[in-house]
């Protein structure tokens, strides 16, 4: 399904700021898939993300979506492809407009935009049904404007615009980090019943080891821009989040040494 | 009949009103500080002019300037996107590149006198009360662009142009060519603020190579103006409110002018009125009264 060979990326080359923060990533996603992204900051995480989605070139390598070869391929091309939360809850919708104008703009992801209406009134029969999945009460405020929600709501619209075109691949960057924690909660729980439903190919970057470990089936660490762990369903069900401490500092040196990710279970 | 000096303002107000729907594209919709209108609003009643002194059809000259109105916002939109010339920069390179252009399809001269030739107000002035042609003609021409506009902006491509404006990173992820929506729009936004020029040279007889100074700020007045008065509730509110609001602006411009206030002073007053208008929510709070209740 995604397949990444030697990908390699480095920022500011050539200057005192330069920055290694992909060093070779082989990564290899089976269609199904539901894969957990952990590692300290700086450990090359959200990069990784933002080079699949096209954000930035990279420097070296081949990415390949269902043996596709989109390496060079700006961002907007790729979003047939590709769905995607950000970590911001401000960064996935469009403020001004409203909850089914938003809605509409994402049920054509990817594709040929024309001069015709934008929101037509067969597809407010779906976007209720799929707004209903959420239990936040939106169905009933279609033409409520989408910067009057909490960031909760706002969070839990855009993973919903995410999928709304069934993605290839879909991207989750910390998509609840900014959120209060039963908010996150329940994202997590919607992220989690969306990807079931629609059998959704994800990689998820988290700093929950606990949501790391417990979401999806795969759970794979990043260190200085290197994947340093890599566990399969079997290896994962019998690691507890102390396990996984231990592993990050037999095989990067390293003790965890970010408060945030022993806090935030 | 109302005051001549008040129907002259509502007059205007609808004929400038076009440009200010040009403005509100770019600036509001867009997010996008476009000083190519400055020189887009000239270019507009410069092409009208000459077309008409040569004896073509007022019609078609007035055509003819919407279309290189678009012309004119597609170069800027190529400078910022292709040459990543930051928005302010493209526009202003735009303002004055266009002055020179200006100045040359008016044939050298600073002013192009319509007296006594036939425009387009003389053709509608056959159809309704000779009085009542500049109104007439006003309020098709700006109720139609503000409906049309409307349209569009509802459709899947007005909805990409918008989401730009809004969140430029989150339409990218949704597919959009956010450069090719940067471009439309600035288009767009320019061949309405031409075609205005156009109009508004024809209606005060003469198109002037510094007609269009200030446009930008005047735009920016109206649309403020009308977003108080009317608000931006719906899309459809506020485009209503962006008409409505170059009415007012020009009824306070008349108001103070017959107050006594010099003609050459009009930019000057325009300006602070756009200064006041954007300072007022910091205005508000420093002069909040502080509530007793609140402990």
């Amino acid at each position: 399904m995604l397949k990444l060979k030697g990908i390699k990326k480095t920022f500011n080359p050539g200057s005192v700021n330069e920055r290694q923060a992909l060093a070779g990533i082989d990564l290899e996603l089976k269609s199904g898939d539901v894969v957990t992204l952990i590692g300290g900051n700086g450990a090359g995480k959200s990069t990784l993300l933002n080079a699949v989605a096209g954000v930035y070139g990279v420097d070296a390598g081949s990415i390949l979506i269902d043996q596709e070869e989109v390496n060079g391929l700006p961002e907007y091309k790729r979003a047939s492809y590709i769905g995607r939360v950000f970590q911001d809850p401000m960064m996935g919708t469009a403020a001004s407009m409203t909850i089914e104008e938003n809605l509409a703009i994402a049920m054509k992801r990817g594709m040929r935009r024309k001069l015709r209406r934008g929101v037509l009134k067969q597809d407010r029969d779906l976007f209720c049904d799929r707004l209903h999945l959420l239990g936040l009460g939106l169905e009933d405020r279609l033409t409520t404007r989408v910067g009057l929600l909490s960031g909760g709501q706002r969070q839990a619209l855009t993973l919903l615009m995410a999928t709304l075109k069934t993605p290839k691949l879909l991207l989750l960057d910390e998509h609840t980090a900014a959120l209060d924690p039963s908010t996150a909660e329940k994202v997590l729980e919607l992220t989690d019943l969306i990807i079931s439903k629609y059998k959704l190919t994800t990689l998820m970057v988290t700093h929950n080891m606990e949501d790391a470990l417990c979401i999806g089936n795969r759970t794979i660490m990043m260190h200085e821009g290197r994947i340093i762990l890599d566990l399969g369903e079997k290896q994962r069900n019998n690691t507890s989040i102390p396990d996984l401490l231990d592993m990050f500092k037999k095989a990067s040196g390293f003790t965890m040494a970010d408060d945030k990710m022993l806090l935030a279970n | 009949m109302i005051s001549s000096i008040w129907f002259g303002a509502l007059e205007q107000g609808l004929l400038y009103g076009v440009m200010v729907l040009g403005v509100y594209i770019t600036f509001r919709v867009l997010d996008f500080p476009d000083l190519t209108v400055d020189g887009s609003f000239t270019l507009g009643g410069a092409v009208a002019a000459r077309l008409i002194m040569e004896g073509y059809d007022p019609w078609l000259g007035t055509v003819l300037a919407l279309i290189v109105g678009v012309g004119a916002g597609l170069v800027t939109g190529l400078l910022h996107t292709r040459l990543r010339i930051a928005p302010l920069l493209a526009g202003i390179l735009m303002m004055i590149a266009l002055y020179s252009i200006n100045l040359r399809i008016m044939g050298g001269k600073a002013m192009l006198s319509l007296l006594r030739l036939d425009i387009i107000f003389t053709d509608v002035a056959a159809l309704v009360p000779r009085n009542y042609a500049v109104l007439a003609l006003g309020l098709l021409v700006a109720a139609g662009a503000a409906y049309l506009l409307y349209i569009f902006l509802l459709t899947e491509v007005g909805m990409a142009l918008r989401a730009t404006g809004d969140n430029e990173q989150m339409i990218r992820s949704m597919g959009v060519n956010t450069d090719s929506s940067k471009v439309l729009g600035l288009a767009l936004g320019n061949g309405l603020v031409a075609l205005a020029g156009a109009m508004v040279a024809q209606y005060q007889s003469y198109s002037d190579v510094g007609m269009g100074i200030g446009m930008i700020v005047v735009g920016l007045a109206s649309v403020i103006m009308g977003e108080v008065v009317i608000g931006n509730k719906t899309l459809l509110r506020t485009l209503m409110a962006v008409l409505i609001g170059s009415i007012i602006y020009r009824e306070v411009i008349a108001l103070v002018m017959w107050l006594g206030l010099p003609t050459t002073d009009l930019k000057l007053f325009t300006a602070i009125l756009v200064v006041l208008a954007m300072a007022s929510p910091i205005i508000k709070e420093k002069f909040r009264p502080v509530k007793l209740t609140e402990r």
